[in-house]
């Protein structure tokens, strides 16, 4: 269980004249245990701020901790990334189990733990020799779920995890990470332009606009009491069967 | 008589059919085109073969088919045989030939100079006595053999350039890294734009004239071309995610390079090279042809060709024998390529093009139906005395696929009254986009529609007998193919998922919208580029006058989106179909579409066919939603009742599975079990029978059809009056809906004498 923080966060690409600043000095606390779910518009930089907490993006800016230590000193990040694109996601020349077990810290009886993690989100244990190709995009997101969390992280970044699945199996895909994520008490940044699925999964929202965070609290009260008008947008914006569309 | 051997080319080459432009030199490998537009791996053809491309991909068959399998796969081809048995005979005479012939191919018999075939010698003798035929043989190993060692120096020094900027770059990375790639980058678009047979020569008097030199020169050569490919494909898999997700796990980039990258780039690599085997071959036999390879006593094919060719005139047999060695090789390896190439062909479905529209485009597009079978025709909607604006019966849409026919709309009908809005609902590859398609005729060859009906505004659109179901063309009725398609262009629009696609990227947005009532309605070009900015303004698209001059990338998403639908409204339409419109723009954006939408039909009258998976934002478009399955429509009913009301066990799956802004959040959500069925394998009763909570015995046995059931609702169930208790809503805040449930009740004679139908409305 760890708190992840933010702290004036910026992540610039390309030059400095001629780039674009995708994220720009934002502080955000991701508590210990938690679920804070990041909504906002796209290109509004939710995924890069994903990504530079996991490493794969340089941040210009600011720095990134782990219970008050920087992530960059630490010798293993105790954080896992969850993508978009379940079709990407795995490598198609190994099986789901080898996938798996490759994040696994040495010593740990692979097998087993294979087993032991594809059955917690799920899937047969002994469908590890699988390929994904004979996965569904539900299933693959679900070995995709089991593979971070064989690295034994401790806070979870999914990056918009349902949003290329098919309605029908978005729902397994959420009630899996729920579940887990209350059982194992991870803390998890859950990235998410639909705000209904964020409202479902996250403790927190975070609102976030060209590069900056607008507001951020508690769930209920973010949604039911938007303070900044953006918020307040998007709202709106969530489609309501019957509800008039307005001009 | 023996003409030094840097002579002879040029004026014996018709002698010696090997010695084409082409087979002289080592460009194979290095032609430039197919390696400059290499695609992403997906598509990636081994060098030279476009014709991979073509393969039959069929992204939905058995996915089991593992790289052995396919391998092997290229020996069921006649050509696969062929380069297997070639290629298997040219490895044999290497390592047995000079075990075998050694002593024969030696021996020198001066009472036997250049003599003619005979028993004795199948081929003839050279200058000194030597059988020709023998040495042929014999030099199979070092022609090979060399050939091997210039290719492996090649694909080694391809691989290591092609694979560095995958070590080197990286996002968080040191400048060195980024700088070093960038150079390797650099220098192989320089190398492989290199005339290659220039830099065989240039190396070969660098290195000397002789074997090493040779291999040296030809394996540099091929490097730059290999170095490329692989650069390409080791790019396109480096960006995938499970790249980052090895990375993010502290994966070191040497380990993801051998663990990930390569295997994953490995098969076509093995193709080329093995291609590039059969041209350093050939380039190696040129020059040692040209003095500038093997040199004596040692011979290869291209030495023993050379020697013969002095002596061509005096017994031809001689000179060609080498020849045909070195195409017979050549080919070998070349076919060898060729045909694992085809054998394993586009590959499994990892594609990177993972819009949610293009996954269910393909879906829909493999399905297969093992004896179509066809829904029995609906009843017109008799309530609905006045035209409809669209009627629909009885819908087929079937593509010919190398399994049989493919049939993925499957008996849709629907009727839509001037100015409705109807929602079509459903899973990926439930037939949704198709349908819309087959309405506005854009179904492509070869995929056909058919309908037993299918009227627009009174006309019929079928165009001819195959889409009229085979039925007789009827007398008068229809208008000509070209008149149907200026009415359709001016009274139908259809708008896209992705606006990017639908709009020329190099042509201004105005004149595009121009451009359809120039074209349909012949009207001027100062008229129509007004009615276009006038529409732009319409579609709220601010600054119309100026942004009707720029392109579309200058564009947002959510403008260009507008855009379209501007360029739909052009001509005054009377149906707009749209194909999730707003699935790739976000809520701030699909909203503005959706009220967009809205306006024009309140504003002008519009009927609108609405298609999305997002059963929330069809509830706030439509009147109507039809849920389609497994290419059938199995539910068609207003609005109002489809949250809380639907007597579709599938409906009501779909949107109890579907969190919404009253979901609970300390239940689970609701999920469908399974997968919808196996379109190769469609099972007789009900599709959806392996899923459902519901099904019996009679599902299993039995397709339900789609029934009348009361207030104009439709149901494909057999118990659909029983659904609502067996698959609970998941809304917190269930707010019944009481115009929709009293209608119900109100039961309204089903015209349809199907007694087996327990419906609703006979309760
Ligand atoms: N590698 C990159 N190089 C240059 N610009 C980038 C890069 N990655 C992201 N950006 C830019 O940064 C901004 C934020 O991008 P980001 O992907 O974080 O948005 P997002 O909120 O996740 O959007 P979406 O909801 O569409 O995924 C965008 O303007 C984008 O164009
Ligand atoms: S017909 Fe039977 S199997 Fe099909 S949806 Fe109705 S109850 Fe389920
Ligand atoms: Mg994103």
């Amino acid at each position: 269980m760890r708190e992840l923080t933010f702290e004036d966060v910026t992540v610039r690409f390309g030059s400095r004249r001629h780039g674009t600043v995708a994220v720009d000095g934002v502080n955000l606390v991701v508590p210990a245990g938690q679920v804070v779910g990041l909504v906002g518009e796209s290109g509004s930089g939710k995924s890069t701020l994903a990504r530079a907490a996991v490493g794969l993006a340089p941040l210009t800016a600011g720095r990134i901790l782990l219970d008050g230590r920087p992530v960059q000193a630490l010798k293993t990040r105790p954080l896992q990334m969850i993508f978009q694109d379940p079709y990407s996601a795995l490598d198609p020349r190994m099986s789901i189990g080898a996938s798996v077990a490759e994040p696994m810290p040495r010593g740990v009886d692979r097998r087993a733990e294979v087993g032991r993690l594809l059955e917690l989100v799920g899937l047969a244990a002994d469908r590890a020799g699988a390929r994904p190709d004979e996965l569904s995009g539900g299933q693959r997101q679900r070995v995709a779920l089991a593979r971070a969390l064989a690295g034994r992280p401790e806070v979870i970044v999914a990056d918009e995890i349902t949003s290329a699945l098919d309605v029908s199996i978005q729902g397994t895909v959420l009630n899996v990470v729920r579940e887990l994520q209350r059982r194992m008490r991870l803390t998890m940044l859950f990235i998410s332009h639909n705000l209904a699925v964020v409202r479902y999964v996250s403790d927190i929202v975070a609102v976030m606009r060209q590069g900056r965070i607008v507001e951020c609290g508690p769930v209920e009260q973010v949604l039911l009491d938007p303070r900044h008008e953006y918020t307040r947008e998007l709202l709106e914006a969530v489609p309501r069967p019957g509800a008039p569309l307005g001009n | 008589m023996a003409a030094p051997l840097g002579n002879v080319p040029d004026d014996l080459t018709p002698a010696s059919p090997d010695k084409s432009p082409d087979a002289s030199t080592p460009t194979s490998l290095n032609t430039p085109d197919p390696l400059d537009t290499v695609a992403p791996l997906d598509t990636v053809a081994p060098l030279n073969k476009p014709a991979l491309l073509n393969a039959p991909a069929s992204p939905d068959a058995p996915p089991r088919a593992r790289a052995g399998r396919r391998w092997t796969g290229a020996l069921h081809s006649p050509l696969g045989i062929t380069a297997a048995v070639l290629l298997l005979a040219v490895v044999v005479l290497a390592i047995v030939a000079p075990l075998i012939w050694q002593d024969r191919a030696d021996a020198v018999n001066s009472t036997a100079i250049l003599q003619g075939p005979s028993s004795a010698h199948l081929v003839g003798t050279d200058l000194l006595g030597r059988d020709i035929f023998a040495r042929v043989l014999v030099a199979t190993r070092l022609s090979v053999g060399l050939a091997l060692l210039a290719t492996a120096i090649g694909v080694t020094a391809g691989l290591l350039l092609g694979t560095a900027p995958v070590l080197l770059a990286s996002s968080t990375g040191h400048w060195i890294g980024r700088w070093v790639s960038r150079w390797i980058s650099a220098f192989i678009n320089i190398a492989v734009a290199f005339p290659s047979l220039l830099l065989a020569l240039f190396f070969a008097v660098i290195f000397g004239v002789g074997a090493r030199g040779a291999v040296l020169a030809i394996g540099f050569a091929t490097a730059p071309g290999f170095a490329r490919l692989t650069q390409t494909m080791a790019a396109g898999i480096s960006s995938r995610d499970f790249i980052a997700a090895a990375r993010v796990a502290g994966i070191g980039r040497l380990r993801i390079l051998v663990r990930h990258v390569l295997p994953n780039i490995a098969e076509p690599l093995v193709v080329s090279a093995t291609m590039a085997l059969g041209s350093a071959l050939l380039s190696f036999a040129s020059l040692s042809f040209l003095g500038l390879g093997v040199q004596a006593p040692s011979y290869d094919w291209g030495r023993l060709l050379g020697e013969g060719l002095a002596q061509i005139y005096v017994h031809p047999a001689g000179a060609l024998a080498a020849g045909v060695a070195v195409v017979l090789a050549a080919m070998a390896f070349n076919l060898s390529g060729e045909a694992v190439a085809r054998a394993i062909g586009v590959r499994t479905p990892h594609t990177s093009k993972q819009t949610r529209n293009k996954r269910t485009r393909t879906n829909e597009r493999t399905r297969t139906t093992p004896g179509l079978d066809r829904l029995p025709a609906e009843h017109p909607d008799t309530e609905d005395t006045n035209q409809p604006l669209l009627a629909v019966d009885n819908l087929r849409v079937a593509f010919p696929t190398a399994a049989g026919e493919v049939t993925p709309v499957r008996g849709v009908s629907l009727t839509m009254r001037p100015g409705e809005a109807i929602g079509i609902v459903g899973e990926s590859g439930s037939g949704k986009s198709l349908t819309a398609l087959a309405i506005a005729q854009l179904i492509e060859r070869p995929g056909h529609a058919q309908a037993d009906r299918l009227e627009f505004l009174g006309t019929d659109l079928r165009d001819d007998a195959r889409s009229r179901g085979g039925e007789q063309l009827r007398a008068g009725g229809g208008l000509s193919a070209s008149e149907r398609r200026r009415m359709l262009g001016t009274s139908l629009a259809m708008v896209f998922q992705d606006p990017m696609t639908s709009l020329n990227p190099t042509h201004r947005v105005g004149r595009q919208l121009a451009e359809v009532v120039r074209e349909h309605q012949r009207a001027d070009r100062r008229t129509a580029w007004r009615r276009a900015v006038d529409r732009l303004a319409a579609v709220r698209i601010p600054d119309a006058e100026r942004r009707a001059k720029q392109l579309p990338h200058e564009f947002s998403g959510g403008m260009r989106q507008r855009a379209m639908i501007g360029m739909g409204v052009m001509a005054n339409p009377k149906l707009i179909i749209a194909d999730e419109p707003t699935t790739a723009l976000d809520v701030t954006v699909q909203r503005q579409v959706l009220q967009l939408l809205a306006n024009i039909r309140a504003a002008e009258d519009v009927g609108l066919l609405f298609i999305s998976h997002d059963v929330t934002v069809v509830g706030q478009v439509c009147d109507r939603v039809l849920v389609m399955y497994a290419g059938r429509v199995v539910e068609d009913l207003p609005t109002g009742a489809l949250l809380h009301d639907a007597r579709h066990p599938y409906t009501r799956a779909l949107v109890a599975a579907v969190p919404d802004m009253t979901t609970d959040r300390d239940a689970p959500l609701a999920v469908i079990p399974g997968r919808p069925p196996d379109p190769h394998d469609l099972p007789a009763g009900c599709p959806y029978a392996t899923r459902c909570p519901l099904a019996t015995e009679q599902c299993r046995r039995e397709d339900p059809p789609l029934a009348w059931y009361g207030g104009g609702r439709r149901v494909a169930c057999w118990h659909a009056d029983l659904a609502p208790a067996a698959v609970p809503d998941n809304r917190a805040t269930a707010v019944p809906d009481n115009r929709t449930t009293e209608l119900d009740h109100g039961s309204t004679a089903v015209p349809d004498d199907e007694p087996a139908a327990s419906l609703g409305g006979e309760r």
